[in-house]
């Protein structure tokens, strides 16, 4: 659910004449429930987990107020098995980031190729039934995310309706193994995040103007050069943004990798969850994977800001 | 010229778009009404799932924790709904203050936050602060995510909605109390609606963050729904499943509503 893209502030009514109304002597008591909430309750505790992925970690998942860079060093760097050998890149962990960078990836591009045909479907229908298929596309959004994995595991289980089914229909004599496998974790990613993808896209297309297409179709130009040349740089920022709906909250994903995957499938939301739980957890170092995270995370957001920013300027 | 809005292919992907996002819901709603213990075998049609998650052996466990995700949900929807209602007046009505770039990204920072990265620092602020985890911390961190969820409906309904009915009013001596009141706010109601809507389900939605602020013995429906499906798919977790589903169901067509009547209204 979280990692909607930002996007620019509402554009008010009053703008030019704002407090006309009257409400702008009184911006700051209004605003003062959401910078308590907020900032108290999650800007203050992010930047408290900054401090505290420097300190040292206690036994029983706890920390001792002693800086250090312990848990970044556990991240990037090892010494052996002892601690005795010369200090050299520790890959285990960067490994498990780049799994994770690698599936939210993949699901990106997954659900790009299956997305975009569905929002142009759907924003070429006749209004009436543009509204019933956003409804139908919407509906799963709204449902628990963990009862959708949930079902996706059960439909994918070695006995489970799907093998069974291939069975029954003589395609296959023994069970594919579906689960805790790279494209479970896949195709439960892909489940998760669809609607994200087809949505932006949608709304950029509906606001296409069909008038180019036309005019390109009267030049000769196939349909799919329409697609590719005209089509495509128009509705970007929908793609965009579909994309990086897709892609933020696929990156570190729990549930997905934890009920569907298994240990080769271990992602960086488990990894995190890990040093969190009983007494073989590391806070700090938990902390760190989670400042390293959300450092990748604002990198992309960044670099969508950019581009999105330079696309405006021209 | 119809040819350039139409591609092949195009309907094929739409509909398995849908058949993927619900074939599983599909199956595990049909499941949730097999007679048969096994959850491979079909036995005929029963109620007997749906029977035993109000009266079996765990109907206790996740009736509590059923209640605590209930209440937890309409607390923090209220909480959240009436702070993104002041925020979005503010942000939409307040004119250029200082500080609105950077409110804006406040209001912005939960959907940005990774949930796992939110989930933790909620966790260690709690404990630093010597707060116990438990129900008010799970409510505390369910109101401040939702914000963001409430504000943006809410702040798209305002800035369709001309000054003009509020200065009318104004102009005839309303206070700005009453001005809100009685003009804006409803004016504004089919937005607060969507919004209270959509926090409800993403509160009662919420498991990651949930996970780890809820301390020990305290469950809400899908934490208690993710410790049993640890130890395997059970009928009686299909069955709540799928009632979650048919609440689910329930609100998006609700919202769905509200946004029409929204629409309808919006002059």
């Amino acid at each position: 659910m979280a990692g909607a893209a930002p996007q620019g502030p509402p554009q008010g009514s009053g703008q030019a004449s704002g407090g006309s109304t009257g409400y702008r002597q009184i911006v700051g008591p209004l605003l003062l429930p959401t910078w308590a909430v907020i900032g108290v309750f999650l800007l203050l505790p992010v930047l408290l987990m900054g401090v505290y992925s420097f300190l040292t970690k206690e036994f029983r998942g706890g920390v001792i107020w002693d800086f250090t860079l312990a848990a970044y060093d556990q991240f990037f760097v090892t010494r052996g098995l002892f601690g005795d050998e010369p200090p050299q890149i520790e890959w285990t962990y960067i490994a498990i980031f780049w799994r994770s960078i690698w599936q939210a990836g993949v699901c990106t591009l997954i659900c790009l190729i299956v997305g975009f045909p569905t929002a142009w479907f759907i924003a070429t229908r006749p209004p009436a039934q543009r509204s019933v298929w956003l409804f139908l596309i919407t509906v799963p959004y709204w449902v628990n995310l963990l009862i959708r994995t949930v079902s996706l595991k059960f439909l994918l289980r070695d006995n489970g309706p799907l093998n069974e089914g291939l069975m029954a229909i003589g395609l296959i004599s023994d069970p594919l193994p579906l689960v805790n496998t790279n494209l479970a974790v896949q195709l439960g990613l892909f489940y998760s995040y669809l609607p994200f993808m087809v949505l932006p896209i949608y709304a950029a297309v509906e606001r296409y103007n069909f008038a180019l297409s036309e005019a390109a179709a009267d030049l000769y130009a196939t349909r799919w050069t329409i697609l590719r040349e005209i089509v495509l740089p128009v509705v970007k920022p929908g793609i965009v943004a579909g994309c990086i709906l897709v892609f933020v909250p696929s990156l570190g994903a729990f549930l997905a990798p934890d009920l569907l995957g298994g240990a080769k499938t271990f992602m960086i939301g488990s990894l995190i969850d890990e040093q969190f739980k009983g007494s073989q957890g590391n806070w700090p170092f938990g902390a760190a994977v989670s400042m390293i995270l959300m450092a990748l995370v604002l990198l992309v957001l960044l670099v969508q800001a950019r581009a999105a920013g330079k696309a405006g300027a021209r | 010229m119809k040819g350039v809005r139409h591609y092949p292919g195009f309907l094929a992907l739409a509909v398995g778009c849908l058949v993927i996002l619900y074939a599983p819901l599909a199956v595990v709603a049909a499941y949730s009404f097999n007679d048969s213990a096994s959850i491979t075998q079909w036995g005929g049609f029963s109620w007997r799932w749906y029977v035993d998650v109000f009266t079996g052996p765990e109907a206790e466990r996740f009736g509590a924790a059923a209640w605590n995700s209930l209440t937890i949900a309409v607390l923090a929807a209220t909480a959240s709904t009436a702070i993104a209602v002041a925020a979005a007046v503010a942000m939409v009505r307040g004119g250029q203050f200082r500080g609105r770039t950077a409110t804006y990204a406040l209001i912005n920072l939960p959907l940005m936050v990774p949930e796992i990265v939110t989930a933790v620092a909620a966790l260690i602020f709690f404990t630093m602060v010597g707060i116990t985890t438990g129900y008010l911390t799970i409510l505390i961190a369910h109101i401040t995510f939702c914000i963001p969820f409430a504000f943006l409906p809410i702040a798209a309904r305002l800035s369709g909605i001309e000054e003009v009915y509020e200065q009318a009013a104004r102009d005839l001596y309303a206070t700005r109390a009453q001005a809100f009141w009685l003009i804006l706010l409803p004016l504004m109601m089919p937005g607060v609606i969507s919004g209270y809507l959509l926090a409800f389900i993403i509160s009662l939605d919420d498991f990651i963050i949930t996970n780890f602020v809820k301390g020990a013995g305290m469950e809400t429906l899908p934490t208690a729904i993710f410790g049993s499906v640890k130890q395997g798919i059970k009928p009686n977790i299909m069955a709540i499943s799928t009632m979650m589903l048919a609440v689910s169901v329930l609100f998006v067509t609700l919202s769905y509503i509200a946004n029409r009547i929204g629409q309808k209204t919006r002059t």
